[in-house]
C-alpha cells in the first residue's frame, strides 16, 4: 500500500434493488429499480472514523454492506488497501473477512441464542484458522472478553443471560477476534439506553486508539456521530449531501438538509430557544426519486426561477402547490364541496398561495394553473406550473469543495448565482469550487 | 384536587423466578392541561406505570396496593364497564410503535370512527365526518381521500399521526404517550412533537409523556419525574431538573448524552447497569452505580424528600423539587459534588445546558 492510498476508497458505488412485485410484473419486466445507493464516493484512512448519517431509507446500511461485499454492488469500486475487492472470488473474500468486520445494530438477533459466548467468539477464530490449539484459543477468548469489559468467567453463558449493552460488547469481541483493520459499525448504539450507549461509544474509541482500527460508523443520530467521527458524511436518498469534519459540518455554510437535520435534534435544555427548521413531508421513495437535487421536494431554500420575481414565501407556496399537483395529492373535489366562494380561492387557501402574487407574470401562470385545477385538469396545471424552472429540479448537484468541507447543493455553485445560507455563507466559496465529483 | 392523582402505587409481577417489583410507592399528580414527563432507562418501570393507569396490566402483573384517582374517582375500584368508558374517551393512549398499534385489516378512517361511534354515540355519517376532521387536524393531507386507506399505505410518520388522531378523536382530558417518537427519524420526530404540542394547547389536554430522551422532555414537559428501578428518584419542574438536578442518577443520565459542539473527549458514563428488579440492591437501589455512595447508602433506603428542607415529600400536594437521596437528609458525610454548566448561546451547535459530573474529592 503506497503512502497516499487510504485504507478504504469507495468510488461511485451504486446499489439498485428490484422493487417487490408479483409474478406477472416479473414476466412483463415491469419491475422498477429501487435506487438505494446512487454514485457514492468516500475514503477512510487508517485508524480513522467516517460517520455516515441519514434518515431511514437513505441507503446508509446498504453502503455498509456493499463495502463488505455482503451485498454485491450494482456498479462502482471498493478499494481496500489499494485492491479492488468487488472483483475478488468467494475464497479471496473469505480471507478478507479477517481484515474487515461488522458490528450490527441489534445484538439480540445477531448472536446465535444456541451458542455460548465461548462458541460465538470461537467460531470466528475457527473459521479463519486462528489459534488452533484449544488452550490458546480459550486464552484468546478470555482476553477478548476482558478487553471489551466483560467478566471472562462468563464465557460459558448463553446470550439470553446478558443485558443489551453486554450483548453489544460480545458482538464487538466477536468482530475483534480476527484482529481486523476495519469495522463497519451499523447503528451499534441505537438500541441501547443512554448511559449504556456512552459506555459502548467510549469502548469503541479506546479500541481504535489501541489497535488502530478504522470505523465506518453508521447512525441516524448526528450527536452520536459527531462524538466519535473524524469525518462525517450526511446522506439523503442514496446520495451524499455533505461531507466534512465535524467542525466543518456544524458551522455555516451548510447544506440545507444538514441544517434541518441538526436543528431537529431536541435540545436537552428547557430554556433553549433556537429556530427549528421543520421539513415538510417525509423522505420520497427511492423508486423513481425526484429529479435534479433529490432534496428539492422538501428543501426550504430552493432557488427561485431567474425569470420571475418571487418572495421566498410565495415561491415556497407555489412549489408546494406544484408538488401536490404532480403527486395528484390535492383533493379538488372535496375542496369544491366545502368551499363557500370560488374553488380557485379555496385551492389557493389550501396550498397557502397568496391571492395575488407580487410578480404579475408569475401570477398569470399560477392563476392559469389554479383554474385548470378547478376544472379538474391536473395535467394542464402541471404543464403551466412547470414553466417555473429551478436548477434544483433539473440539474443534479455534484459534491464540490467549499470553505468548510464538500457540499452537493446549487446554492454553493457560482454558476447559479444564488446566495447560499440566505447571505450567511461565504459567497467566494465557489471560486475554488471545481467540481470534484462527476 | 388534581385531575390525576397516583398514590403509593405498587405493581408486582409474580414470575417463576421471583417477584418483580415494577413500581414502589409511586406517587404523583397531573393537573389539567399539564405536560408531565416520565424519564428513565429500560426497566425503570415507566411503561408499567402507564399500563396500570389504564388498567391494562396483564398476568402476571398485579396492582398490589395504591390508588389511581382520575377526577377524584379511584380507577382501581371501577367496574370493567366504567373503565372501558374511560379508556379512549377521557384518557387516551399513544404507543411507541404505530405500526402495531393500528389494525392492518381495517382502514385508518374506520379505526378512528369506531372510537367516536362507541364513546360519543354518533351515527355512521357523523362519526365519519368527525374522523375526517380529526385526521385533518393532525396534518394528514387530503384527509377525506386518505380516510379509506389502510395503515400500510401510510408512512411511519403518517401512521403515528393517525394514532394521534385516534387518541384525539373523543377529545380526551389526558393523553398517555409512551415513547411516541422513538421509532421515528429526527425530522419526523420534530414534526410529531410540534403536532402534539399544538393539539395539547388547542384542546387543553394533559399529556403524560414517557420517554428515555432527555432532549424531548426538555422541549415538551412542564414537570418531570425521573425513575430508577421502579422508584421515583427525583421529581421537579423541568427547569430545576436540568439546571439544578438533585439526584446523582439524574446527573449521570444528563452527562452521558453526547452533545453537538461538545469538547469532551470521553463521554461520562454511569458504570454498570440497571439492577434486576427481582433482586434489587439493599439500601438505595442506585448505590452500586453511584459515584457518591457511602456505607450508609448500602443500608438505608432513602425516602423521597423535599431537597430544600429535607422534609418528607408530598408529590400530590406540593410542587417542590423532591429527590430520594440520603444527601438531602444529612445522612451522608460527603456532599454531592458536581456542577452544572450552561453553555452560552451563539456557538456552533448552540446554547445547550450540559450537566457535568465533578470528580469526587
Amino acid at each position: 500500500m503506497s503512502d497516499g492510498e487510504p485504507l478504504l476508497r469507495v468510488e461511485n458505488l451504486e446499489k439498485y434493488y428490484k422493487s417487490d412485485s408479483d409474478f406477472i410484473d416479473r414476466i412483463l419486466g415491469r419491475q422498477r429499480d429501487v435506487e438505494a445507493v446512487d454514485g457514492v464516493s468516500f475514503e477512510i484512512r487508517e485508524g480513522e472514523t467516517l460517520g455516515l448519517v441519514g434518515e431511514s431509507g437513505c441507503g446508509k446500511s446498504t453502503i455498509g454492506r456493499s463495502v463488505l461485499q455482503l451485498r454485491e454492488p450494482t456498479a462502482g469500486s471498493v478499494y481496500f488497501k489499494g485492491r479492488d475487492i468487488t472483483e475478488l472470488s468467494a475464497n479471496e473474500l473469505r480471507d478478507l473477512r479477517k481484515e474487515m468486520q461488522i458490528i450490527f445494530q441489534n445484538p439480540q438477533s445477531s448472536l446465535n441464542p444456541r451458542l455460548t459466548v465461548n462458541d460465538i467468539i470461537g467460531e470466528a477464530l475457527d473459521i479463519h484458522g486462528i489459534e488452533d490449539d484449544a488452550v490458546s484459543r480459550d486464552q484468546r477468548i478470555k482476553e477478548l472478553l476482558e478487553r471489551v469489559g466483560l467478566n471472562a468467567t462468563h464465557a460459558s453463558r448463553y446470550p439470553h443471560e446478558f443485558s443489551g449493552g453486554q450483548l453489544q460488547r460480545i458482538g464487538i469481541a466477536r468482530a475483534l477476534a480476527v484482529d481486523p483493520d476495519f469495522i463497519v459499525c451499523d447503528e451499534p448504539v441505537s438500541a441501547l439506553d443512554v448511559s449504556v450507549q456512552a459506555q459502548i461509544l467510549n469502548l469503541l474509541e479506546d479500541l481504535q486508539d489501541e489497535f488502530g482500527i478504522a470505523y465506518l460508523f453508521i447512525a441516524h443520530d448526528l450527536s452520536v456521530v459527531e462524538h466519535i467521527a473524524d469525518q462525517i458524511a450526511v446522506m439523503y436518498l442514496g446520495k451524499i449531501a455533505e461531507v466534512g469534519t465535524p467542525t466543518e459540518l456544524f458551522t455555516a455554510p451548510q447544506h440545507p438538509y444538514t441544517e434541518a437535520l441538526l436543528s431537529a435534534i431536541p435540545e436537552p435544555d428547557p430554556l433553549w430557544e433556537g429556530d427549528r427548521i421543520l421539513l415538510e413531508g417525509s423522505v420520497p421513495s427511492p423508486i423513481g426519486p425526484p429529479s435534479g437535487c433529490r432534496f428539492h421536494t422538501r428543501c426550504p431554500r430552493v432557488i427561485p426561477p431567474a425569470d420571475y420575481e418571487f418572495g421566498q414565501d410565495e415561491w415556497r407556496a407555489v412549489l408546494s402547490l406544484r408538488h401536490q399537483v404532480s403527486d395528484r395529492e390535492l383533493a379538488v373535489e372535496s375542496l369544491a364541496e366545502a368551499a363557500d366562494g370560488p374553488v380557485t380561492d379555496a385551492i389557493r387557501a389550501e396550498t397557502g398561495v397568496p391571492e395575488t402574487l407580487s410578480d404579475p407574470e408569475a401570477e398569470g401562470v399560477v392563476s392559469e394553473a389554479v383554474e385548470s385545477l378547478a376544472a379538474g385538469e391536473f395535467e394542464a396545471a402541471e404543464t403551466a406550473l412547470n414553466t417555473f424552472e429551478t436548477p434544483c429540479a433539473t440539474d443534479e448537484p455534484a459534491l464540490r469543495d467549499v470553505d468548510a468541507g464538500r457540499i452537493a447543493c446549487h446554492l454553493f455553485d457560482p454558476a447559479y448565482e444564488a446566495e447560499p445560507g440566505g447571505g450567511r455563507a461565504d459567497r467566494d466559496a465557489g471560486d475554488s469550487g471545481v467540481p470534484v465529483d462527476d | 384536587m388534581a385531575m390525576l392523582e397516583v398514590e403509593d402505587l405498587n405493581v408486582r409481577f409474580y414470575t417463576e423466578d421471583g417477584v418483580v417489583k415494577a413500581t414502589n410507592d409511586l406517587s404523583y399528580r397531573i393537573e389539567a392541561g399539564e405536560r408531565f414527563g416520565v424519564v428513565g432507562e429500560s426497566g425503570a418501570g415507566k411503561s408499567v406505570t402507564s399500563l396500570a393507569l389504564m388498567r391494562l396490566l396483564d398476568d402476571p402483573g398485579v396492582i398490589e396496593s395504591g390508588e389511581i384517582r382520575f377526577k377524584g374517582e379511584n380507577i382501581l375500584e371501577m367496574s370493567d364497564e366504567e373503565v372501558r368508558d374511560l379508556r379512549g374517551n377521557e384518557i387516551a393512549m399513544i404507543f411507541q410503535d404505530a405500526q402495531t398499534a393500528l389494525n392492518p385489516a381495517y382502514t385508518v378512517g374506520e379505526q378512528i370512527s369506531e372510537a367516536i361511534r362507541y364513546h360519543l354515540g354518533l351515527g355512521e355519517a357523523a362519526a365519519k365526518e368527525r374522523a375526517i376532521e380529526t385526521l385533518e387536524s393532525v396534518g394528514i393531507p387530503s384527509a377525506a381521500e386518505r380516510y379509506t386507506d389502510y395503515p400500510h399505505q401510510f408512512s411511519g410518520g403518517m401512521q403515528q399521526r393517525a394514532v394521534i388522531a385516534i387518541a384525539l378523536s373523543c377529545d380526551p382530558d389526558l393523553i398517555i404517550a409512551d415513547e411516541p417518537t422513538t421509532a421515528l427519524d429526527v425530522t419526523i420526530e420534530a414534526q410529531i412533537l410540534d403536532l402534539l404540542e399544538e393539539v395539547a394547547t388547542e384542546f387543553d389536554t394533559a399529556i403524560q409523556l414517557i420517554t428515555h430522551d432527555l432532549g424531548v422532555v426538555a422541549e415538551f414537559c412542564d414537570r418531570v419525574m425521573v425513575m430508577y428501578a421502579g422508584h421515583p428518584v427525583e421529581m421537579a419542574p423541568v427547569e430545576d431538573i436540568y439546571y439544578d438536578p438533585q439526584h446523582p442518577y439524574t446527573v449521570g443520565l444528563m452527562s452521558s448524552i453526547p452533545r453537538i459542539g461538545d469538547e469532551r473527549d470521553r463521554l461520562q458514563t454511569i458504570p454498570g447497569r440497571m439492577p434486576d428488579l427481582i433482586e434489587v440492591p439493599p439500601g438505595c437501589n442506585f448505590h452500586p452505580r453511584c459515584p457518591y455512595a457511602e456505607e450508609a447508602c448500602t443500608r438505608t433506603e432513602p425516602e423521597l424528600v423535599e431537597t430544600e428542607t429535607g422534609e418528607p415529600a408530598d408529590p400530590i400536594e406540593s410542587d417542590a423539587q423532591v429527590a430520594a437521596c440520603l444527601a438531602h437528609t444529612g445522612e451522608l458525610r460527603g456532599e454531592l459534588d458536581y456542577e452544572v454548566t450552561v453553555r452560552d448561546a451563539g456557538g456552533p451547535g448552540d446554547d445547550p445546558a450540559a450537566a457535568s459530573e465533578g470528580e469526587r474529592p
